[in-house]
Protein backbone atom coordinates (compact mmCIF):
# COMPACT_ATOMS: atom_id res chain seq x y z
CA UNK A 1 0.00 0.00 0.00
CA UNK A 2 2.36 2.18 0.98
CA UNK A 3 4.65 1.66 -2.66
CA UNK A 4 1.35 2.51 -4.22
CA UNK A 5 1.15 5.84 -1.87
CA UNK A 6 4.75 6.45 -2.68
CA UNK A 7 4.08 6.12 -7.19
CA UNK A 8 1.21 7.86 -6.93
CA UNK A 9 3.53 11.18 -5.38
CA UNK A 10 6.23 10.44 -7.82
CA UNK A 11 3.39 10.75 -10.36
CA UNK A 12 2.54 14.01 -8.65
CA UNK A 13 5.49 15.50 -8.92
CA UNK A 14 6.14 14.22 -12.75
CA UNK A 15 3.06 15.95 -13.47
CA UNK A 16 4.15 19.48 -11.79
CA UNK A 17 7.62 19.43 -13.76
CA UNK A 18 6.98 17.51 -16.98
CA UNK A 19 4.11 19.70 -18.59
CA UNK A 20 5.83 23.38 -18.58
CA UNK A 21 9.08 21.68 -20.09
CA UNK A 22 6.35 19.84 -22.46
CA UNK A 23 5.15 23.08 -23.08
CA UNK A 24 8.35 24.80 -23.51
CA UNK A 25 8.71 22.36 -26.63
CA UNK A 26 5.57 23.27 -28.07
CA UNK A 27 4.21 19.85 -27.73
CA UNK A 28 1.29 21.07 -25.31
CA UNK A 29 -0.80 24.11 -24.68
CA UNK A 30 -0.11 26.14 -22.34
CA UNK A 31 -3.84 25.43 -20.98
CA UNK A 32 -2.92 21.72 -20.95
CA UNK A 33 0.23 22.64 -18.91
CA UNK A 34 -1.59 24.39 -16.41
CA UNK A 35 -3.97 21.68 -15.52
CA UNK A 36 -2.04 18.85 -15.30
CA UNK A 37 0.25 20.95 -13.21
CA UNK A 38 -3.07 21.43 -10.97
CA UNK A 39 -3.16 17.90 -11.13
CA UNK A 40 0.24 16.89 -10.57
CA UNK A 41 -0.45 19.50 -7.16
CA UNK A 42 -3.20 17.79 -6.07
CA UNK A 43 -1.95 13.91 -6.02
CA UNK A 44 1.40 15.55 -4.07
CA UNK A 45 -0.41 17.48 -1.32
CA UNK A 46 -3.05 14.29 -1.00
CA UNK A 47 -0.32 11.46 -0.95
CA UNK A 48 2.94 12.19 0.28
CA UNK A 49 1.74 13.44 3.79
CA UNK A 50 0.82 9.71 4.59
CA UNK A 51 3.81 8.32 3.75
CA UNK A 52 6.36 11.04 4.50
CA UNK A 53 6.29 11.96 8.05
CA UNK A 54 4.77 8.35 9.02
CA UNK A 55 8.17 7.20 10.62
CA UNK A 56 11.00 9.14 12.62
CA UNK A 57 13.75 8.61 10.50
CA UNK A 58 17.39 7.43 12.11
CA UNK A 59 19.60 9.04 9.62
CA UNK B 1 -14.23 19.67 27.50
CA UNK B 2 -13.25 19.12 24.31
CA UNK B 3 -11.46 22.83 24.28
CA UNK B 4 -9.97 21.79 27.45
CA UNK B 5 -8.45 18.56 25.66
CA UNK B 6 -7.27 20.74 23.12
CA UNK B 7 -5.11 22.66 25.96
CA UNK B 8 -3.79 20.18 27.42
CA UNK B 9 -2.54 18.23 24.76
CA UNK B 10 -0.80 22.08 23.97
CA UNK B 11 0.56 22.69 26.91
CA UNK B 12 2.00 18.67 26.96
CA UNK B 13 4.25 19.86 23.69
CA UNK B 14 7.91 20.00 25.00
CA UNK B 15 10.69 22.43 23.05
CA UNK B 16 13.14 22.98 26.13
CA UNK B 17 13.23 26.40 25.74
CA UNK B 18 15.36 26.67 29.03
CA UNK B 19 16.83 22.88 29.58
CA UNK B 20 18.93 21.33 26.61
CA UNK B 21 17.40 18.82 23.78
CA UNK B 22 17.82 15.52 25.19
CA UNK B 23 19.25 13.13 23.15
CA UNK B 24 16.00 10.60 22.80
CA UNK B 25 14.26 13.88 20.91
CA UNK B 26 17.43 14.59 18.28
CA UNK B 27 16.87 14.67 15.01
CA UNK B 28 17.74 13.29 11.65
CA UNK B 29 19.14 14.90 8.49
CA UNK B 30 15.94 14.66 6.38
CA UNK B 31 14.12 16.82 9.18
CA UNK B 32 16.47 19.46 8.29
CA UNK B 33 17.01 19.21 4.83
CA UNK B 34 12.98 19.25 4.21
CA UNK B 35 12.81 22.37 7.20
CA UNK B 36 15.70 24.52 5.19
CA UNK B 37 14.80 23.73 1.44
CA UNK B 38 10.99 25.05 2.72
CA UNK B 39 12.29 27.95 4.48
CA UNK B 40 14.92 29.17 2.06
CA UNK B 41 12.07 28.58 -0.97
CA UNK B 42 10.16 31.45 0.41
CA UNK B 43 7.40 33.98 -0.86
CA UNK B 44 10.03 36.64 -0.55
CA UNK B 45 11.98 34.87 -3.75
CA UNK B 46 9.31 36.39 -5.94
CA UNK B 47 10.01 39.54 -5.06
CA UNK B 48 14.18 39.03 -4.87
CA UNK B 49 14.52 37.63 -8.15
CA UNK B 50 12.91 40.57 -9.50
CA UNK B 51 14.56 42.97 -7.66
CA UNK B 52 18.00 41.63 -9.64
CA UNK B 53 16.37 42.09 -12.70
CA UNK B 54 14.98 45.49 -11.79
CA UNK B 55 18.87 46.71 -10.39
CA UNK B 56 21.03 45.66 -13.91
CA UNK B 57 22.67 43.09 -12.80
CA UNK B 58 24.28 41.27 -15.73
CA UNK B 59 23.93 37.82 -16.37
CA UNK B 60 27.52 36.98 -15.77
CA UNK B 61 27.24 38.73 -12.19
CA UNK B 62 24.22 36.99 -11.21
CA UNK B 63 25.76 33.70 -11.70
CA UNK B 64 28.96 33.99 -10.98
CA UNK B 65 27.43 36.02 -7.35
CA UNK B 66 24.84 34.24 -6.48
CA UNK B 67 27.78 30.85 -6.48
CA UNK B 68 29.85 32.58 -4.60
CA UNK B 69 27.50 34.14 -1.89
CA UNK B 70 25.64 31.05 -1.61
CA UNK B 71 28.39 28.77 -0.96
CA UNK B 72 29.89 31.54 2.05
CA UNK B 73 26.18 31.49 3.63
CA UNK B 74 26.35 27.68 3.59
CA UNK B 75 29.58 27.73 5.17
CA UNK B 76 28.35 30.25 7.63
CA UNK B 77 26.08 28.14 9.03
CA UNK B 78 28.08 24.58 8.87
CA UNK B 79 30.98 26.11 10.64
CA UNK B 80 30.00 28.67 12.68
CA UNK B 81 26.24 27.85 13.83
CA UNK B 82 25.78 24.32 13.36
CA UNK B 83 29.08 23.19 15.73
CA UNK B 84 27.92 25.78 18.69
CA UNK B 85 24.13 24.57 18.30
CA UNK B 86 24.93 21.07 19.16
CA UNK B 87 27.43 21.88 21.27
CA UNK B 88 25.08 23.44 23.85
CA UNK B 89 22.10 22.33 22.59
CA UNK B 90 20.20 25.64 24.07
CA UNK B 91 18.04 27.76 22.28
CA UNK B 92 19.86 31.17 21.22
CA UNK B 93 17.85 32.93 23.61
CA UNK B 94 18.67 30.81 27.29
CA UNK B 95 22.60 30.89 25.42
CA UNK B 96 22.28 34.36 25.85
CA UNK B 97 21.02 34.79 28.88
CA UNK B 98 23.86 32.70 30.57
CA UNK B 99 26.18 35.35 28.79
CA UNK B 100 24.59 38.89 28.92
CA UNK B 101 22.02 38.37 32.09
CA UNK B 102 18.49 38.10 31.73
CA UNK B 103 18.09 42.44 31.61
CA UNK B 104 20.14 42.58 28.55
CA UNK B 105 18.56 39.41 26.86
CA UNK B 106 15.05 41.03 27.52
CA UNK B 107 16.32 44.09 25.69
CA UNK B 108 17.28 41.84 22.67
CA UNK B 109 14.47 38.96 22.42
CA UNK B 110 12.06 42.43 22.30
CA UNK B 111 13.78 43.49 19.39
CA UNK B 112 14.37 40.08 17.98
CA UNK B 113 10.80 38.76 18.65
CA UNK B 114 9.26 42.22 16.47
CA UNK B 115 11.70 41.76 13.52
CA UNK B 116 10.52 38.05 13.54
CA UNK B 117 7.11 39.55 13.61
CA UNK B 118 7.69 41.79 10.35
CA UNK B 119 9.46 39.43 8.93
CA UNK B 120 6.70 36.46 8.90
CA UNK B 121 4.15 39.36 7.79
CA UNK B 122 5.83 40.08 4.61
CA UNK B 123 5.84 36.41 4.43
CA UNK B 124 2.04 36.36 5.20
CA UNK B 125 1.68 39.53 3.06
CA UNK B 126 3.11 37.58 0.15
CA UNK B 127 0.94 34.82 0.63
CA UNK B 128 -2.01 36.77 0.53
CA UNK B 129 -1.31 38.48 -2.76
CA UNK B 130 -1.87 35.13 -4.51
CA UNK B 131 -4.78 33.92 -2.03
CA UNK B 132 -6.96 36.65 -3.75
CA UNK B 133 -6.31 35.74 -7.09
CA UNK B 134 -9.22 32.86 -7.65
CA UNK B 135 -11.87 35.26 -5.31
CA UNK B 136 -10.90 37.90 -7.47
CA UNK B 137 -9.80 40.13 -4.49
CA UNK B 138 -8.65 43.55 -5.39
CA UNK B 139 -4.83 43.00 -3.88
CA UNK B 140 -2.75 45.90 -3.00
CA UNK B 141 0.17 46.61 -6.03
CA UNK B 142 3.55 47.24 -4.85
CA UNK B 143 2.95 50.61 -4.46
CA UNK B 144 0.29 50.00 -1.79
CA UNK B 145 1.52 51.26 1.64
CA UNK B 146 -1.78 51.42 3.22
CA UNK B 147 -4.54 48.18 3.55
CA UNK B 148 -6.89 48.06 0.47
CA UNK B 149 -9.66 46.98 2.07
CA UNK B 150 -11.77 44.71 3.73
CA UNK B 151 -11.30 41.83 1.44
CA UNK B 152 -7.22 42.23 1.53
CA UNK B 153 -7.99 42.23 5.30
CA UNK B 154 -10.33 39.33 5.58
CA UNK B 155 -7.62 37.16 3.33
CA UNK B 156 -4.05 38.34 5.43
CA UNK B 157 -6.52 37.38 8.55
CA UNK B 158 -7.60 34.00 6.84
CA UNK B 159 -3.59 33.23 5.90
CA UNK B 160 -2.27 34.25 9.13
CA UNK B 161 -4.72 31.93 11.35
CA UNK B 162 -3.49 28.71 9.71
CA UNK B 163 -0.01 29.97 9.86
CA UNK B 164 -0.23 30.99 13.60
CA UNK B 165 -1.79 27.25 14.18
CA UNK B 166 0.92 25.51 12.66
CA UNK B 167 3.83 27.18 14.47
CA UNK B 168 1.50 27.28 17.97
CA UNK B 169 1.72 23.06 17.44
CA UNK B 170 5.29 23.30 17.67
CA UNK B 171 8.88 22.39 15.73
CA UNK B 172 7.61 18.53 14.86
CA UNK B 173 4.68 20.28 12.76
CA UNK B 174 6.13 22.91 11.04
CA UNK B 175 9.14 20.50 10.21
CA UNK B 176 6.16 17.63 8.53
CA UNK B 177 4.64 20.49 6.56
CA UNK B 178 8.13 21.88 5.32
CA UNK B 179 9.04 17.79 4.55
CA UNK B 180 5.73 17.73 2.46
CA UNK B 181 5.65 21.01 0.60
CA UNK B 182 9.60 21.56 -0.17
CA UNK B 183 9.93 19.01 -3.05
CA UNK B 184 6.73 19.90 -5.11
CA UNK B 185 7.36 23.60 -4.08
CA UNK B 186 11.06 23.88 -6.32
CA UNK B 187 9.26 22.08 -8.76
CA UNK B 188 6.80 24.49 -9.14
CA UNK B 189 8.79 27.65 -9.58
CA UNK B 190 11.58 25.68 -12.25
CA UNK B 191 8.19 24.64 -14.12
CA UNK B 192 6.80 28.05 -14.11
CA UNK B 193 10.13 29.34 -15.09
CA UNK B 194 10.17 27.30 -17.93
CA UNK B 195 6.64 27.78 -19.31
CA UNK B 196 7.88 31.68 -18.96
CA UNK B 197 10.56 30.94 -21.27
CA UNK B 198 8.18 31.43 -24.55
CA UNK B 199 7.16 34.62 -23.96
CA UNK B 200 10.37 35.76 -23.87
CA UNK B 201 11.39 33.95 -27.25
CA UNK B 202 13.47 31.49 -25.56
CA UNK B 203 12.10 27.98 -27.67
CA UNK B 204 15.55 25.92 -27.12
CA UNK B 205 17.69 25.77 -24.46
CA UNK B 206 20.86 27.11 -26.26
CA UNK B 207 19.16 30.34 -26.71
CA UNK B 208 18.77 30.78 -22.91
CA UNK B 209 22.19 32.45 -22.16
CA UNK B 210 21.76 34.94 -25.17
CA UNK B 211 18.49 35.79 -24.73
CA UNK B 212 18.39 36.04 -20.89
CA UNK B 213 21.48 38.22 -21.41
CA UNK B 214 19.81 40.24 -24.22
CA UNK B 215 16.07 40.74 -22.38
CA UNK B 216 16.27 39.49 -18.41
CA UNK B 217 19.78 40.51 -16.66
CA UNK B 218 20.61 43.19 -19.50
CA UNK B 219 22.92 44.67 -17.21
CA UNK B 220 20.88 47.80 -17.07
CA UNK B 221 18.84 48.91 -14.55
CA UNK B 222 15.57 50.51 -14.20
CA UNK B 223 15.02 54.05 -14.15
CA UNK B 224 15.74 55.32 -10.45
CA UNK B 225 17.67 52.20 -9.51
CA UNK B 226 21.48 51.93 -8.65
CA UNK B 227 23.12 49.26 -10.64
CA UNK B 228 24.19 46.39 -8.88
CA UNK B 229 27.54 44.52 -9.89
CA UNK B 230 28.81 40.46 -8.78
CA UNK B 231 29.98 42.37 -5.33
CA UNK B 232 25.78 43.23 -4.50
CA UNK B 233 24.94 39.89 -5.68
CA UNK B 234 27.36 37.87 -4.09
CA UNK B 235 27.35 40.06 -0.61
CA UNK B 236 23.28 39.85 -0.73
CA UNK B 237 23.26 36.21 -0.79
CA UNK B 238 26.10 35.60 1.77
CA UNK B 239 24.20 38.05 4.18
CA UNK B 240 20.55 38.03 3.20
CA UNK B 241 20.30 35.32 6.30
CA UNK B 242 23.18 37.09 8.48
CA UNK B 243 20.93 37.09 11.15
CA UNK B 244 20.02 33.15 11.22
CA UNK B 245 23.83 31.94 10.56
CA UNK B 246 26.18 34.53 11.94
CA UNK B 247 24.05 36.18 13.89
CA UNK B 248 23.30 32.39 15.66
CA UNK B 249 19.17 32.77 15.49
CA UNK B 250 19.31 29.23 13.99
CA UNK B 251 20.97 27.92 16.89
CA UNK B 252 17.00 27.65 18.10
CA UNK B 253 16.51 25.22 15.43
CA UNK B 254 19.88 23.73 14.63
CA UNK B 255 19.90 22.39 18.66
CA UNK B 256 17.80 18.98 18.09
CA UNK B 257 20.40 18.57 14.99
CA UNK B 258 22.36 14.91 15.71
CA UNK B 259 25.34 15.93 14.06
CA UNK B 260 26.97 19.38 13.65
CA UNK B 261 27.57 18.34 9.60
CA UNK B 262 23.83 18.93 9.10
CA UNK B 263 24.47 22.45 9.20
CA UNK B 264 25.30 21.86 5.28
CA UNK B 265 21.37 20.65 5.12
CA UNK B 266 21.36 24.65 4.55
CA UNK B 267 22.64 24.28 1.09
CA UNK B 268 19.11 22.42 0.00
CA UNK B 269 17.49 25.54 0.69
CA UNK B 270 20.15 28.12 -0.45
CA UNK B 271 20.68 26.59 -3.54
CA UNK B 272 17.27 25.42 -4.95
CA UNK B 273 15.53 28.76 -2.92
CA UNK B 274 18.51 31.49 -3.43
CA UNK B 275 19.49 30.14 -6.65
CA UNK B 276 17.13 28.84 -8.87
CA UNK B 277 14.09 30.40 -6.92
CA UNK B 278 15.88 33.72 -7.85
CA UNK B 279 16.56 33.15 -11.25
CA UNK B 280 13.08 31.49 -12.04
CA UNK B 281 11.45 34.81 -10.32
CA UNK B 282 13.36 36.83 -12.28
CA UNK B 283 12.10 35.32 -15.65
CA UNK B 284 9.05 35.53 -14.48
CA UNK B 285 9.50 39.27 -13.97
CA UNK B 286 11.13 39.46 -16.96
CA UNK B 287 8.31 37.72 -18.76
CA UNK B 288 5.62 39.74 -17.38
CA UNK B 289 6.95 42.57 -18.59
CA UNK B 290 8.52 43.76 -15.37
CA UNK B 291 5.57 43.25 -13.03
CA UNK B 292 6.52 41.92 -9.67
CA UNK B 293 3.43 41.17 -7.44
CA UNK B 294 4.03 37.39 -6.74
CA UNK B 295 0.77 36.30 -6.80
CA UNK B 296 -0.17 37.49 -10.63
CA UNK B 297 3.19 36.79 -11.95
CA UNK B 298 3.38 33.00 -11.11
CA UNK B 299 -0.41 32.63 -11.75
CA UNK B 300 0.19 33.72 -15.14
CA UNK B 301 3.47 31.16 -16.02
CA UNK B 302 1.58 28.30 -13.83
CA UNK B 303 -1.75 28.74 -13.16
CA UNK B 304 -3.52 27.54 -10.05
CA UNK B 305 -0.61 25.57 -9.08
CA UNK B 306 1.89 29.22 -9.23
CA UNK B 307 -0.46 30.31 -7.31
CA UNK B 308 -0.67 27.81 -4.84
CA UNK B 309 2.96 27.70 -4.89
CA UNK B 310 3.28 31.60 -4.05
CA UNK B 311 0.86 30.57 -1.00
CA UNK B 312 2.76 27.60 0.52
CA UNK B 313 6.04 29.73 -0.25
CA UNK B 314 4.98 32.15 1.79
CA UNK B 315 3.47 29.73 4.47
CA UNK B 316 6.88 27.45 5.01
CA UNK B 317 8.46 30.82 6.07
CA UNK B 318 6.16 32.45 8.23
CA UNK B 319 5.81 29.08 9.90
CA UNK B 320 9.66 28.74 11.45
CA UNK B 321 9.78 32.32 11.79
CA UNK B 322 6.81 32.72 14.27
CA UNK B 323 8.15 29.59 15.92
CA UNK B 324 11.16 31.87 16.12
CA UNK B 325 9.25 34.80 17.41
CA UNK B 326 7.17 32.96 19.83
CA UNK B 327 10.97 31.53 20.85
CA UNK B 328 12.23 34.95 21.52
CA UNK B 329 9.27 36.49 23.11
CA UNK B 330 8.80 33.56 25.68
CA UNK B 331 12.65 34.76 26.66
CA UNK B 332 11.44 37.21 28.43
CA UNK B 333 8.47 35.61 29.70
CA UNK B 334 9.39 32.15 30.62
CA UNK B 335 6.47 31.34 32.46
CA UNK B 336 3.81 31.61 29.87
CA UNK B 337 3.64 28.11 28.00
CA UNK B 338 5.22 28.82 24.05
CA UNK B 339 2.00 27.94 22.28
CA UNK B 340 -0.07 30.93 24.09
CA UNK B 341 3.25 33.19 23.52
CA UNK B 342 2.99 32.01 19.63
CA UNK B 343 -0.15 32.74 19.70
CA UNK B 344 -0.22 36.22 20.16
CA UNK B 345 2.84 36.73 18.29
CA UNK B 346 0.93 35.30 15.15
CA UNK B 347 -1.57 38.09 16.07
CA UNK B 348 0.78 40.76 15.95
CA UNK B 349 2.20 39.68 12.52
CA UNK B 350 -0.87 39.34 10.83
CA UNK B 351 -1.60 42.66 11.82
CA UNK B 352 1.45 43.60 10.40
CA UNK B 353 0.45 41.67 6.93
CA UNK B 354 -2.07 43.80 6.76
CA UNK B 355 0.22 46.89 5.59
CA UNK B 356 1.85 46.16 2.00
CA UNK B 357 4.44 48.41 2.93
CA UNK B 358 5.82 45.37 4.72
CA UNK B 359 6.91 43.72 1.42
CA UNK B 360 7.64 47.13 -0.46
CA UNK B 361 10.13 48.03 2.48
CA UNK B 362 11.58 44.03 2.67
CA UNK B 363 14.71 44.34 1.26
CA UNK B 364 16.00 47.28 3.68
CA UNK B 365 14.18 45.62 7.27
CA UNK B 366 15.95 42.39 5.70
CA UNK B 367 19.27 44.01 5.62
CA UNK B 368 18.55 45.49 8.79
CA UNK B 369 17.65 42.92 10.76
CA UNK B 370 20.16 40.93 10.03
CA UNK B 371 22.62 43.57 10.97
CA UNK B 372 20.77 44.44 14.34
CA UNK B 373 21.29 40.59 15.50
CA UNK B 374 24.89 39.94 13.97
CA UNK B 375 26.45 41.18 17.04
CA UNK B 376 25.00 38.61 19.78
CA UNK B 377 26.13 36.03 17.25
CA UNK B 378 29.68 36.89 17.30
CA UNK B 379 29.26 37.13 20.98
CA UNK B 380 28.43 33.68 21.48
CA UNK B 381 31.44 32.59 18.98
CA UNK B 382 33.76 34.29 20.87
CA UNK B 383 32.44 33.00 24.12
CA UNK B 384 32.30 29.48 23.12
CA UNK B 385 35.47 29.80 21.37
CA UNK B 386 38.06 32.58 22.16
CA UNK B 387 37.69 33.02 25.79
CA UNK B 388 38.28 29.73 27.33
CA UNK B 389 41.83 30.07 25.66
CA UNK B 390 42.33 33.66 26.49
CA UNK B 391 41.49 31.92 30.60
CA UNK B 392 38.10 33.88 30.89
CA UNK B 393 35.35 32.66 32.24
CA UNK B 394 32.33 31.96 29.07
CA UNK B 395 28.76 32.20 30.48
CA UNK B 396 30.38 34.99 32.41
CA UNK B 397 26.49 36.71 33.66
CA UNK B 398 25.50 32.92 34.72
CA UNK B 399 28.48 32.80 36.76
CA UNK B 400 28.44 36.01 38.35
CA UNK B 401 24.62 36.09 38.92
CA UNK B 402 24.63 39.23 36.80
CA UNK B 403 21.27 40.47 35.63
CA UNK B 404 22.81 42.76 33.01
CA UNK B 405 26.23 42.44 31.69
CA UNK B 406 28.43 45.32 30.54
CA UNK B 407 30.88 43.16 27.85
CA UNK B 408 28.25 42.39 25.24
CA UNK B 409 26.02 45.32 25.83
CA UNK B 410 28.72 47.51 24.99
CA UNK B 411 29.49 45.44 21.90
CA UNK B 412 26.14 44.99 20.72
CA UNK B 413 25.49 48.70 20.71
CA UNK B 414 29.26 50.29 19.60
CA UNK B 415 29.15 47.95 16.73
CA UNK B 416 25.81 49.01 15.56
CA UNK B 417 26.91 52.91 15.97
CA UNK B 418 29.98 52.15 14.36
CA UNK B 419 28.04 50.39 11.58
CA UNK B 420 25.59 53.23 11.23
CA UNK B 421 28.48 56.02 11.02
CA UNK B 422 30.05 53.64 8.38
CA UNK B 423 26.61 53.61 6.38
CA UNK B 424 26.01 57.54 6.97
CA UNK B 425 29.17 59.18 6.29
CA UNK B 426 31.12 56.47 3.71
CA UNK B 427 27.35 55.92 2.31
CA UNK B 428 28.42 51.95 2.35
CA UNK B 429 25.54 49.71 2.13
CA UNK B 430 24.03 47.92 4.82
CA UNK B 431 24.60 44.33 2.62
CA UNK B 432 28.47 44.88 3.00
CA UNK B 433 28.60 45.98 6.31
CA UNK B 434 27.96 42.62 8.08
CA UNK B 435 31.49 41.35 7.86
CA UNK B 436 33.44 44.23 9.02
CA UNK B 437 30.49 44.56 11.44
CA UNK B 438 30.88 41.01 12.59
CA UNK B 439 34.86 41.08 13.39
CA UNK B 440 34.02 44.48 15.10
CA UNK B 441 31.91 43.39 17.35
CA UNK B 442 34.34 39.97 17.58
CA UNK B 443 37.42 42.42 18.93
CA UNK B 444 34.72 44.66 20.98
CA UNK B 445 33.50 41.57 22.85
CA UNK B 446 37.20 40.40 23.53
CA UNK B 447 38.54 43.42 24.64
CA UNK B 448 35.45 44.37 27.07
CA UNK B 449 35.71 41.08 28.62
CA UNK B 450 38.93 40.98 29.48
CA UNK B 451 38.64 44.56 30.82
CA UNK B 452 35.32 43.42 32.75
CA UNK B 453 36.65 40.07 33.89
CA UNK B 454 39.96 41.48 35.06
CA UNK B 455 38.12 44.61 36.90
CA UNK B 456 35.68 42.05 39.03
CA UNK B 457 38.96 40.27 39.89
CA UNK B 458 40.64 43.23 41.12
CA UNK B 459 37.46 44.41 43.47
CA UNK B 460 37.49 41.07 44.71
CA UNK B 461 41.44 40.63 45.48
CA UNK B 462 41.09 44.05 47.37
CA UNK B 463 38.39 43.68 49.77
CA UNK B 464 39.31 43.49 52.64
Amino acid sequence: MKTIVKILSLIGLVLTLLPAILYFYDYISADLHKQLMLCGTLIWFVSAPLWMNKSQEAS
Amino acid sequence: MKDKSVVDKLNSIEEYERTPVPSSKLKGLRSFLGMYAGEHTAGTEFVIGPLFVAHGVSIGALFSGLIVGNILAVLSWAYITSPIATGVRETLYFKLEKICGRKLVVIYNLVNGMMFCFLAGSMMAVSATAVGIPFNIAMPELGDWLPTGPGWIITVFAVGSVMTLVAMLGYEQVSKFANVAAPWMILVFIAAAFAALPELGITSLDDFWAVADAKIWTGIPAEGQSKFTFWHVMFFAWFCNMAMHIGMADMSILRYAKKWQYGFSSATGIFLGHFVAWIASGILCAAAAGAIAPGPIAYSAAGTAGAICVIVAGWTTANPTIYRAGLAIQGIMPKVRRWKVTLVVGLITTLAACFPALVMMLLDFVALYGLVLMPMGAVIFIDYYILPKLKLKQNYAEHKGLGFYWAPAFTWFATLALCLILNMTLGIEIFFLGLPGWFLAASFYIVASRLMQQKSATQLQSAP
